[in-house]
């Protein structure tokens, strides 16, 4: 119990603190760029936490999750195939690192030409994006087999699709997470940034409004808002990790 | 050893071959698909077009004034991140009191999105190149900050027992013992921060519409002049390459002595 205290307190003491600190100098605040803190908090009840905010955050996410879904279907798909070819690869591979080299958000103008101010564009921004971490990522653990175990696998006839899931992608599945991990956060940028370059709704759009009309308090919970999802994602992304993965923790801390 | 080098020499010379070979099949795709009419000409000009607007622009003033405000937002925002993570870096990773005490708030920090802040860049430094500084400050720093904290905790503690026990003091140890070890980490650190801050840059310019490559795209898509939007994202990918290009020689160089690079050679 008393370890228990002690280690709550090394996690939330700063935090708390920092926290505090923001809201206790900032409480008399006339600085017009930085309001107080209390007011922030008030905007956000105010904005997010009704029906119209909840249709921006829906929005949003949704078109953060159909884009991020669709890349990494695709990644998986084309990743194995990939990575089971070496030659396949060696065409491929310049032009791909080619396409990740590209800074995803130029895209965001591109894509609004061919396909419009709608979702569609938006979609097709964020699987752009976070495509090239997950592909490159996927390639290379599928490259990367333990030959023992494919010789294993091939010996006792595992092939098609019960070798793609008792081998290839279990062994990949360190890789691919790595790969997630980044288009994650590659997605989330391009979600806010293809919001507030052409839209009619979402978070980053509301964001944009807000800091036209100088409502700095709105805009601030904005942006309060945004770290909080940025830091919930990643928590959901370790959780990912740990189902998936605890298998591969315990055994690199055998070796 | 040596037959195998041997061997090794044609795969490489192939893959070389077939890499070229994949990127020419590429570009003749891209030139032929409009024409047929499979991807519709209107929005996607062939790659001929774009090449011919990539000569024009490329022999204008604006285009290379472009180039350099993005390169300089890109370096200055990339020094700055790196220097803050590596004091900040050594500091808490030499003292794990204090590491202990920060490590919750900058788990919390670091998945923050740096464009959340772009509506108070804009509004602090509208297109002064400090509005791009900020968010790409913010961006790399925690990537290299990571890596460095990662490179310090990894230090050999009977290396440091040993520094300690000929009598280091403080300071040569961090410099001769935390830092050596850390090294790579930091090396790593630096080429994901590359990358993130040319990203953040161009971001930056087409959202804010600070000067550089980002802003020139912006511009040529509200003209709806394609082929010169094509070519800017053209060049926007080959500074993205040559950004990793020298992320990489810069590790090589500086890492000559660690195993990874000598025994890849």
């Amino acid at each position: 119990m008393y370890k228990f205290i002690c280690k709550a307190r090394t996690i939330f003491l700063l935090p708390i603190a920092l926290f505090a600190l923001w809201y206790f100098l900032s409480a008399d605040s006339h600085n017009f760029f930085f309001p107080p803190l209390r007011k922030i908090l008030g905007a956000f009840d105010q904005i997010w936490l009704t029906a119209t905010g909840t249709v921006d955050i829906v929005a949003s996410l949704e078109r953060l999750a159909i884009g991020f879904g669709i890349s990494l279907a695709f990644a998986l798909g084309a990743g194995v195939l990939l990575g089971s070819s070496k030659v396949l690869r060696d065409y491929l591979e310049p032009v791909f690192e080619f396409f990740r080299a590209i800074p995803p958000t130029v895209m965001i103008p591109v894509l609004l030409v061919i396909s419009g101010i709608g979702d569609a564009s938006k979609i097709a921004v964020i699987s752009f994006g976070c495509l090239w971490p997950m592909l490159l990522n996927t390639i290379e653990g599928v490259r990367a087999v333990d030959a023992v175990l494919k010789d294993t696998c091939d010996i006792y006839h595992i092939h098609g699709v019960s070798r793609l899931f008792v081998l290839t992608l279990p062994a990949a599945s360190p890789q691919i997470i790595t790969g997630m991990r980044t288009g994650l956060s590659i997605a989330i940028i391009l979600m806010v940034i293809s919001e507030m370059f052409a839209s009619r709704n979402g978070i980053g759009f509301a964001i944009i409004q807000f800091q036209r009309t100088f409502s700095i308090p709105e805009m601030w919970s904005g942006i309060l808002l945004l770290g909080l999802i940025g830091v919930l994602l990643s928590l959901v992304m370790r959780l990912i990790e740990r189902y998936f993965l605890s298998w591969y923790e315990g055994l690199r801390a055998r070796s | 050893m040596t037959p195998g080098a041997v061997q090794s020499k044609k795969p490489v010379a192939n893959a070389r071959v077939r890499g070229v070979t994949g990127f020419i099949a590429f570009l003749a795709i891209w030139e032929i698909l409009p024409d047929l009419g499979v991807l519709p000409a209107r929005y996607f000009p062939p790659f001929h077009e774009v090449f011919e607007a990539l000569a024009r622009i490329s022999q204008t003033q604006v285009f290379w004034h472009s180039v350099l405000y993005t390169t300089q937002a890109w370096f200055i925002g990339l020094a700055l991140a790196f220097l803050a993570a590596a004091l900040v870096g050594l500091i808490l990773g030499s003292i794990p009191v204090l590491w202990r005490y920060t490590e919750s708030t900058i788990e919390f920090l670091r998945p923050i999105p740096s464009v959340a802040l772009i509506p108070l860049a804009v509004l602090m430094f509208g297109i002064d190149i400090r509005s791009a500084l900020l968010l790409i400050v913010y961006a790399a720093f925690w990537q290299i900050l990571i890596q460095i904290l990662y490179g310090v905790k990894d230090v050999d503690p009977v290396a440091l027992d040993t520094a300690r026990v000929y009598g280091l003091t403080r300071w040569s140890r961090i410099r001769h013992v935390a830092w050596p070890t850390a090294l790579p980490y930091a090396i790593t650190g630096f080429r994901l921060g590359a990358s993130v801050a040319l990203v953040l840059a161009v971001t930056a310019e087409l959202v804010i519409g600070n000067p550089g490559i980002g802003h020139q795209v912006a511009l040529a898509q509200s003209a709806m002049a394609l082929p010169e939007m094509y070519a800017l994202v053209i060049v926007a990918g080959i500074m993205g390459v040559l950004v990793n290009v020298l992320a990489r020689a810069i590790e090589r160089r500086l890492l000559a002595w660690h195993p990874s690079v000598r025994s890849g050679k």
